[in-house]
């Protein structure tokens, strides 16, 4: 540790610190452009420039890269500080007379012209050359660099033209200090068609109220896994939290109670061409909608356009996929109460007109109904008709950049609604996987892929296969009481199982009479259970009831018959058989 | 008068039975020819219970199971599915026609398919006929039995 004094204030630091950290710690501002604390400090902008005083000698030294390394004084604002860094800013001036930070710094301190020739007005690089040390040491993409030399010197790319390196990263706007790179696609585009709200960074918290609410890296975005360099969050991380390695891993659990609550698939409305979602712009599904109106959207819950505007009028089309028999035939029952949600939002955010285009309307919930007669009094347009086609509105007439063509079925007429935005209530559908997850579960799903409860009644949790409880909408649309009411009735049913300690067997399972088993072994290999062991000793096969289900396929298998089914054994079927052809 | 077949369902208890009884349910109709045996799996679909329902009486057997790869014991259809192709050989040698016998998957949600099938298979056997067995000369007086049934009537 070294003793050195700043500005008449003391500060022990550690060798090797630069001026300027010792400053910061201090809190001693000293004023930088070039300086990152990410890059290694290339000491070019030359406004960082302070004295140190050592053994009675004045040097002036940049803040940004000196290390300290015995007992000095130094001094950030002395006279002869201050005029140096008003001259290297007027210089600065004269290069990049357009860079925004460098008129606010000259303002500050008090220069107003530059006395050197101005030779591009419109300038705003100072070549600092953070952009490039950016591009080649921290994310090794090579995709810039400086190009000539002395008063032609610029930042540029090889021959001028669009690098094959670059990878689109945007680390080089990032860290350009008078905003002289920008991303232009990234900037102007506020809703992408992909659920992916705004420019986003590779490594993101995916959304404000997310458990467990931790970044993760999106492994297609980051720089790291393209070029291998980079690791710049693992670096700012102070508990060392990131790890670039981690791999998806299988772990083992053993559990007495499953409950499937594996939930839904939107609808994509993209293959229901005469809507033109993801064709024309501003077309949302009811997730998107419902995305950009959360506080934590890139709009901040504003409702807006791709262009950034308010939209001067909304339609909300109702049954998009579901009670449809192309896609699907059944009522989502959710969409009906968040398109009138949609409708409130909309209402109490912006001045919107706003058009719902309804099938039938379905408020069956408790003060659903009373909130629906609450949408009518706040003046929403309620069409009972189905939304057909939405076009691009050519002539402009209205107030709307796209027509929504729809059959009002109460007046009986074609109707043509110029609006600004759509909102597709999109259909709840079972999650592509469930038929798989039904086969490893050995639970049944429907038609529909909505898994089966085992009674529709009396078991509306509980599966065919004791243990297995559903809850939400992998069993069904419901909506989020439902989900909640169900979801507790599940774990309820686990917890009565887990806590008793025991469970209910049935009583039927297979039997192996030991004098008339041959020890052919035929049964062993055919159990899907594995119940059925070989005594060895005995020469006979042994099946242990507990695992038994009792299916029955190694007793129509057994060529000596020694196996029975408890409850399904051959003379009871033969019996049934024959009493029920008389 | 017409003639009316006899005719035996051997459903599985997970799909099949499961399935009729959503026929059920919905009120769906078919013939009331079928009269339907229980049990667990199609996998315990013994060839003897076909042929003692032929004996009888029975003009038809149809057998119904979980569609493959959704059977409930994770294979017993299959099982199931390599017997039954089996047995019609085996009919077909004793002089029955194998139309008489026949395997359909029917799942629990399949209410409608449950109806269909049943009614295609009866009209089917309506059109073959009743099935005659004299000729074969069963002794239905004592018929084989189960192993302890021998056993039993060795000692």
């Amino acid at each position: 540790m070294i003793s050195i004094e700043i500005d008449g204030k003391q500060i022990e630091v550690e060798e090797e610190t630069t001026i300027l950290n010792a400053a910061n710690a201090l809190d001693i501002k000293i004023p930088t452009l070039c300086y990152n604390e990410l890059i290694e400090p290339y000491a070019v902008c030359r406004i960082c420039v302070v004295e140190v005083i050592r053994r009675k000698r004045t040097r002036l030294v940049t803040a940004c890269n000196y290390p300290l390394r015995e007992s000095v004084k130094v001094r950030t604002n002395s006279e002869r500080v201050l005029k140096l860094r008003r001259m290297n800013l007027e210089l600065l001036m004269a290069r990049a007379p357009a860079a925004k930070i460098i008129q606010e710094m000259a303002a500050e301190m008090g220069l107003e012209t530059t006395r050197f020739p101005i030779e591009n007005p419109k300038e705003s690089c100072i070549l600092c050359g953070l952009c490039v040390q950016m591009c080649q040491d921290v994310v090794g993409a090579y995709a810039i660099g400086f190009a000539d030399r002395g008063s032609k010197r610029e930042v540029s790319t090889p021959y001028e033209r669009t690098p094959e390196t670059c990878i689109l990263c945007g680390a080089c706007a990032q860290v350009c200090p008078t905003g002289h790179i920008r991303m232009t696609d990234a900037e102007e585009r506020i809703i992408h068609s992909k659920l992916s709200l705004g420019p986003n960074a590779a490594i993101t918290i995916p959304f404000r109220q997310a458990i467990p609410n931790v970044p993760r890296i999106h492994a297609e975005h980051c720089i790291h896994f393209k070029t291998g360099e980079c690791m710049l969050c693992s670096k700012v991380c102070p508990k060392d939290c990131i790890h670039y390695d981690d791999k998806d891993e299988i772990e083992e659990f053993e559990i007495g109670a499953v409950i499937v609550a594996t939930g839904f698939d939107d609808f994509d409305p993209t293959p229901m061409k005469q809507l033109g979602y993801g064709r024309y712009p501003n077309i949302l599904t009811g997730a998107e909608f419902e995305q950009m109106n959360n506080a934590g959207s890139p709009t901040g819950g504003k409702i807006v356009m791709e262009n950034g505007e308010e939209p001067r009028s909304v339609a909300i089309l109702h049954c998009i996929g579901s009670r449809d028999e192309n896609y699907h035939k059944y009522c989502s029952r959710v969409c009906c109460m968040y398109a009138l949600k949609f409708a409130h939002l909309v209402k109490e955010k912006s001045n919107a007109e706003v058009y719902q285009l309804y099938v039938d309307m379905r408020a069956f919930g408790k003060g659903y109904e009373e909130f629906y007669q609450r949408i009518l009094d706040e003046g929403v347009n309620v069409i009972r008709g189905k939304g057909t086609e939405i076009v691009p509105n050519r002539s402009g007439a209205g107030d709307g950049a796209l027509l929504v063509r729809c059959e009002d079925t109460l007046i009986g007429k074609f109707r043509e609604i110029p609006v600004d935005m759509v909102v597709l209530c999109s259909a709840l559908e079972a999650r592509s996987d469930a038929t798989d997850l039904a086969r490893k579960l050995n639970i049944s799903a429907g038609a529909d892929g909505w898994f089966i409860e085992s009674h529709p009644k009396l078991g509306p949790v509980s599966t065919t296969t004791e243990g297995i409880y559903l809850a939400g909408v992998c069993q069904g649309p419901k909506d989020i009481p439902d989900t909640v009411a169900q979801g507790s009735a599940a774990a309820a049913q686990a917890m009565k199982m887990l806590a008793q300690g025991q469970i209910l067997m049935d009583a039927a399972y297979a039997e192996i009479a030991e004098e008339f088993c041959s020890g052919c072994r035929i049964c062993n290999g055919l159990c899907p259970y594995n119940a059925i062991s070989f005594d060895e000793t005995k020469k006979v096969s042994n099946v242990n009831s507990a695992m038994c289900k009792a299916c029955g396929t190694c007793v129509a298998a057994c060529p000596t018959g020694a196996i029975a089914a408890r409850h399904f054994t051959d003379e009871q079927i033969y019996a049934q058989i024959e009493g029920i052809l008389v | 008068m017409s003639f009316e077949p006899k005719i035996l369902g051997i459903l599985c208890n997970w799909c099949s039975y499961t399935g009729a009884d959503l026929a059920g349910t919905a009120r769906m109709k078919y013939p009331a020819n079928m009269r339907s045996v229980r049990v667990m799996c199609s996998g315990r679909v013994d060839p003897g219970f076909i042929l003692n329902a032929l004996r009888s009486g029975a003009d038809g057997v149809l057998i119904c199971g979980c569609h493959p790869g959704d059977c409930h014991y994770v294979e017993g259809n299959y099982k199931c599915m390599r017997r039954i192709p089996l047995t019609k050989k085996l009919l077909a040698d004793m002089g029955i026609d194998p139309r008489r016998l026949r395997l359909e998957w029917v799942s629990a949600s399949e209410g409608a398919r449950f109806q269909s099938v049943v009614t295609g298979f009866t009209e089917e056997i309506r059109t073959l006929g009743p099935l005659e067995l004299r000729e074969l000369n069963f002794d239905a007086e004592h018929p084989a039995g189960t192993a302890q049934e021998i056993s039993a009537a060795a000692s």
